[in-house]
């Protein structure tokens, strides 16, 4: 077959090209480029202040003590139940330990715990999804099945339901967490494997030779990389909450260690007198969630349509 | 006469994310009373744009930034551009009546069409509720629908696409305006469907004495219908004047291209003389039948016979068309060719191997042989790919060749179908449609093949393009003795290229005969039908 | 309606796929309560996380008395047919009929989750409509981020933050109990914020896209007014995705109260469920999953049952394509 590569002469690159139709645009420079992207965030800044919140807890979540070098755990009792001042940025609880110091040290085991159910839920649905969108047939109609069953038991009964059977802790929270929302990533999976497995691309593909599973990989998973990606972004801000709700019904970690959602629980005895308690994690929690669907939001295409 | 729409220095702009678009500009055109006005251009000509100012319909990030619209009449005269988004309520529906683009998304789905002919009506305060119900039934008479009482209760969806056009006729008529704006009003729909429309359009505006504003692409339907024409490019009226001198003499370079490019109007090409018959047919196809199951309905499982007993052969260099209307089975016929569908009944040779029933590994063969151009330049290629990856992506599937002798493969073809090499570094969306379509051609020719399926290769384009990439397949097949089955509704095009014509109507092959036979001595009613339908001609025809 | 038994034959067929859905969610608890962490009895016997071990010989009798000695495929079979017949065994707390349990805590969270819906259909509702109404820009915009911003927000501290206004700073209404109607303000406002929201994003979304249909342009070209078009074509044309939420929604009152009423510390359903959880009643809290997976399949039922009315084209069989 080489003989058809060098059967005719080198390719005239401009010589046949008639007129107007074949003008291309010019690519912009690299220059150009960081322009567009500069312009794009001037005109957000809540992306930006976004992006920074997401920063912030990510620190926090792996160098606590780059933002709180305090221990969590050790409080001056003195000190105890003090309102937000210049010394406690988010005042102090019963015990006189630095509210601010336990929420940034929270940010770890919560945030662990949104990263393992978030990847359940990815790595599970994701491939279920796939292989139901792309096999199709009977495969699709009995994956399918399953997941409008998991879609028909609300997510915190599902995941009440596996830590009664799995026990308590921030692990077992997570895992519970990520399970009950497999269905609904294995359904955008499968939605857009469809459309693109659908696609006339795809089909052009296989119209010229391509194998089915080289059309997995080369253009249907490419292409269904973004909006799953979006999803778990969005999905991420949703473990958050999930994560927080049943730490907060004391289902995570024991007592001494901080998590967001214990955090509020603790302060919810001091309500009537101590407002931060619970005001400063929660807070804490919104901002963190806010940030990332913000985030997942400018994912979703934000950019290309400002392009 | 009096003028009944006078727009004097337009210009209309739209907010976009980081800047501004000037669709319009200085745009000035007067429409009298009973007179039909066409503005004819191209996609992004502002033709649209100008129409939905007109109406003061313009999207929310549109607004007019200067010039004037006046809105005559008999008895008095008013300025679009200072009056109230309340004021102009008043005049839409009443004194300027609109006949959208595609009628099978402009009525309300959930509603029934004798209550959205009947609510023009009632808003213009022309009608109470029960009365506007009689006038609704009586106006879908008067557009030509047949049965008006059942179709008055009826939901759009139980309608087929040329009486969904005449209920949205029914509603631009009905409060009996001075001006009508059709929009593209039948684009969307079948010819022999459209020139009927049109025709009754036409008649009905006679009668009245309402003058009509026409925006369309097609030169043809400008040419059939209008007593003027403006022509409109890159937001200005670059010409205008009588139809008959645009068409004879038109001044402006653009209109001129445009004139040469409408296939309808110019003089019919000089027949394609066919390659001589050498050795056996490259396809040769008998008895070709393709059933879909419909959904169950009654209990029963119908069929649809979408290709039905369909033969023809294609010789090696010739290029073969099959016409029809939308549902006539032409593109399902393709595809079998193709065997990217598999058939019901029948048999295909290629080559004079019987691959009716092939699969696996000889079904693969046959891509190296037989190609698909697709009718959509924007959903056939990969938006991830670069033009590279795409005109690559046969030789990499057969595993032609060295990346690098793959690379200087693709830099040939691209420049075999008039592109320079630095294309193959974009990506499909950084290009134009006719450029994309370039792209698609060019993927189809990498592994040399024999027969190249053009299914609607150009309906997506525009007019000037659309003759730019005929040339090309033309050029092509003379240089490499390339045969084509050329999928087409447009007669037009068709006859530009192919050297023989099948015409297709619900699954049949009604007539396959040399093209300029078929043109000058049509033996089916069908065909005559058809021919007489193709925009342009009926001007041309007078013209002779 | 030129063709009979098409509506009959679409009824028929949802109520087929709820009951196979229900018995599938049964079967899926099953799973997840009895095989997942091998031996329940010992994880039940255990009493939870501060109970006392049993002997194996309570052990062994335990297992007799809740059939776990009988092979899993017999137990399945038993356990599905008693729950064919109301019967979903009895709580392993106290002994306590499971569904006499669950009806029992019904009636207090019937009630917030009543008052849940309407803050969250007319709510939600109402700043969809505002927002997609309003011909100014900034309204517009803040209206919409409205949503978007509640749904960030945890709802259990969403309820601490409103007793701690309502209830602690201003004194209007009681933080805690469940007794009167000044009680029911402050869980149903919790309850129904996220879920409003949530249909307010979508109806919003939906109606925005339905007022960029082309039909919505021909009402317009007709010189109907704002208002008119919002009633008269939009609103039930970007009805069916609502509705598809409300009912997802409704369908998940229950497991919102879970949270609720432990903010609150009001009696009912979702105490109920914690507690169960709190002690490993597995027969319990397989009780609850059914029950609101029945309540969610009743509710999609009905759902399924409006559209129809509300798309002439869904009885017929025709796909709609908004």
């Amino acid at each position: 077959m080489t003989e058809l590569l060098i059967r005719e002469g080198p390719p005239d690159s401009s010589g046949t090209a008639p007129g107007s139709s074949v003008a291309l645009p010019i690519p912009p420079t690299r220059r150009e480029r960081l322009h567009r992207v500069l312009r794009f965030l001037g005109r957000r800044p809540g992306l930006v202040v976004a992006s920074l919140v997401v920063l912030l807890v990510l620190v926090a979540a792996f160098a606590p003590g780059a933002l709180a070098p305090g221990d969590p755990n050790v409080g001056v009792v003195a000190d105890k139940l003090r309102p937000p001042s210049a010394a406690h940025l988010f005042g102090t609880d019963y015990l006189g330990r630095d509210v601010y110091t336990r929420v940034v040290h929270g940010a770890s085991l919560s945030l662990q715990a949104t990263v393992i159910a978030v990847a359940v839920a990815l790595v599970v649905g994701g491939l279920l999804g796939l292989l139901a969108g792309f096999v199709g047939r009977w495969v699709d109609e009995a994956l399918m099945r399953v997941v409008d069953v998991l879609l028909s038991i609300p997510a915190i009964l599902l995941s009440l339901a596996l830590i009664t059977a799995l026990g308590y802790g921030t692990i077992k929270v997570a895992i519970a967490v990520g399970v009950a929302s497999v269905a609904s990533f294995a359904r955008v999976m499968r939605a857009e494997t469809m459309r693109i497995r659908r696609s006339t691309y795809v089909e052009a593909a296989r119209a010229v030779g391509t194998r089915r599973y080289v059309t997995l990989w080369r253009h249907v998973l490419p292409n269904a990389a973004g909006p799953v990606l979006v999803l778990a972004v969005l999905e991420f801000g949703l473990a958050i909450l999930a994560v927080s709700s049943l730490s907060f019904l004391g289902y995570g970690a024991p007592p001494p260690a901080p998590e967001w959602g214990s955090l509020i629980a603790e302060g919810r005895n001091y309500l009537a007198t101590s407002w931060w308690l619970c005001a400063m994690p929660g807070l804490t929690i919104a901002a963190t969630v806010l940030s990332v669907n913000r985030i997942s939001r400018a994912l979703d295409g934000e950019w290309s349509r400002a392009r | 006469m009096n003028s009944i729409l006078e727009v004097s220095g337009l210009d209309v702009g739209y907010r976009i994310a980081g800047g501004h678009i000037h669709a319009v500009r200085g745009a000035s055109l007067t429409v009298r009373e009973g007179e039909v006005v066409a503005v004819v251009g191209e996609s992004g000509s502002g033709k649209s744009t100008l129409a939905q100012a007109v109406i003061g319909l313009l999207p929310g990030n549109g607004a007019i930034e200067g010039g004037s619209i006046r809105l005559g009449g008999s008895a008095d005269t008013t300025e679009l551009t200072a009056l109230s988004e309340k004021a102009f309520r008043a005049v839409r529906g009443r004194r300027i009546g609109l006949v959208p683009q595609d009628p099978t998304v402009s009525l309300n789905p959930v509603q029934r069409v004798g209550v959205q002919v009947g609510e023009v009506l009632r808003v213009h305060g022309l009608a109470d509720k029960r009365s506007a119900r009689l006038k609704a039934v009586e106006l879908l008479a008067r557009a030509g629908l047949p049965d008006p009482e059942v179709r008055a209760g009826q939901y759009p969806h139980e309608l087929s696409g040329g009486m969904r056009q005449r209920v949205l006729i029914a509603i631009a008529i009905a409060a009996r305006p001075g001006l009508i704006i059709a929009d593209e009003p039948t684009s969307a729909l079948d010819a022999t469907v459209q020139r009927r429309i049109l025709d009754h359009l036409d008649a009905l505006r006679a009668e009245t004495g309402t003058a009509m504003l026409l925006i369309t692409h097609d030169l043809g339907v400008a040419a059939d219908r209008a007593d003027r024409v403006v022509v409109m490019s890159g937001g200005r009226i670059v010409e205008e004047g009588p139809v008959d001198r645009i068409l004879a003499d038109p001044a402006d370079p653009y209109t001129r291209t445009l004139v040469a490019a409408a296939p309808g109007l110019s003089a019919p090409p000089a027949p394609r003389i066919p390659p001589q018959p050498s050795g056996r047919p490259i396809v040769q196809v008998s008895g070709l039948t393709k059933d879909f199951p419909l959904p169950r309905l009654q209990g029963r499982r119908g069929v649809l016979r979408a290709v039905d007993e369909v033969s023809f052969d294609i010789a090696r260099g010739e290029t073969l068309a099959l016409v029809g209307e939308s549902g006539s089975g032409k593109s399902t016929t393709a595809r079998l060719v193709l065997r990217l569908a598999d058939p019901t009944a029948g048999e295909i040779r290629f080559d004079g191997a019987d691959i009716t029933r092939v699969k696996g590994r000889n079904w693969r063969e046959l891509r190296r042989r037989a190609q698909l151009v697709y009718q959509n330049p924007y959903a056939s290629l990969d938006p991830r790919f670069s033009v590279e990856e795409v005109v690559t992506e046969p030789l990499r599937a057969f595993g032609v060749g060295s990346p690098a002798e793959r690379r200087a493969r693709a830099a040939e073809l691209v420049g075999r179908v008039a592109l320079p090499a630095s294309v193959l570094a974009r990506r499909p969306v950084e290009l134009s449609g006719g450029q994309r379509q370039r792209i698609a051609v060019a993927r189809a020719l990498a592994l040399s093949p024999d027969l190249v399926v053009c299914d609607e290769p150009v309906s997506a384009l525009d007019v000037s393009v659309q003759a730019q990439v005929l040339a090309l397949l033309e050029e092509l097949q003379t240089d490499q003795g390339l045969a084509y089955l050329f999928i087409s509704h447009d007669l037009a095009v068709v006859r530009r290229i192919a050297h023989r014509v099948g015409v297709m109507r619900e699954g049949r092959l009604l007539e396959l005969r040399p093209t300029e036979e078929l043109f000058t001595d049509p033996r089916e009613d069908y065909t005559r039908e058809l021919l007489g339908a193709i925009a342009g001609r009926r001007h041309a025809t007078e013209a002779a | 309606m030129s063709a009979p038994g098409t509506l009959p034959r679409y009824l028929l067929r949802r109520l087929g796929t709820a009951v196979a859905v229900l018995w599938a969610a049964y079967t899926v608890s099953f799973v997840v309560l009895y095989l997942l962490p091998g031996d329940p009895v010992t994880t039940m016997a255990s009493g939870g996380l501060d109970g006392e071990p049993l002997t194996p010989e309570q052990i062994e009798a335990l297992k007799a008395q809740y059939g776990f000695d009988k092979p899993l495929i017999v137990q399945y079979g038993t356990r599905l047919w008693a729950a064919l017949h109301g019967d979903l065994g009895a709580s392993i707390q106290n002994g306590q009929d499971v569904r006499g349990a669950i009806l029992e805590a019904l009636p207090p969270t019937v009630q917030i989750a009543i008052g849940g819906l309407l803050v969250a259909v007319v709510l939600g509702g109402g700043l969809a409509i505002a927002a997609t109404y309003t011909s100014q820009r900034w309204l517009r915009q803040l209206l919409m981020a409205l949503p978007s911003l509640a749904v960030s927000l945890p709802v259990f501290w969403v309820g601490l933050m409103l007793v701690q206004v309502f209830a602690f700073g201003l004194h209007w209404l009681p933080s805690v109990g469940a007794s009167g109607f000044p009680a029911l303000v402050l869980p149903s406002l919790t309850l129904g914020l996220p879920m409003g929201a949530l249909l307010a994003q979508v109806l919003a979304k939906s109606l925005t896209t339905v007022l960029d249909e082309p039909y919505v342009q021909t009402a317009r070209a007709k010189g109907v007014g704002r208002a008119a078009i919002h009633v008269r074509h939009a609103l039930q044309n970007a009805a069916i995705p609502a509705l598809t939420v409300l009912g997802y929604v409704a369908g998940n009152l229950l497991a919102g109260t879970v949270v609720v009423e432990t903010v609150f510390t009001r009696p009912g359903l979702g105490r109920l469920t914690v507690q169960a959880v709190g002690v490993q009643d597995i027969p319990l809290v397989q009780g609850v999953v059914l029950f609101a997976s029945l309540v969610f399949v009743g509710v999609n039922l009905l759902v399924d049952l409006i559209y129809p009315v509300l798309d002439p084209r869904i009885a017929k069989g025709v796909p709609a394509t908004s």
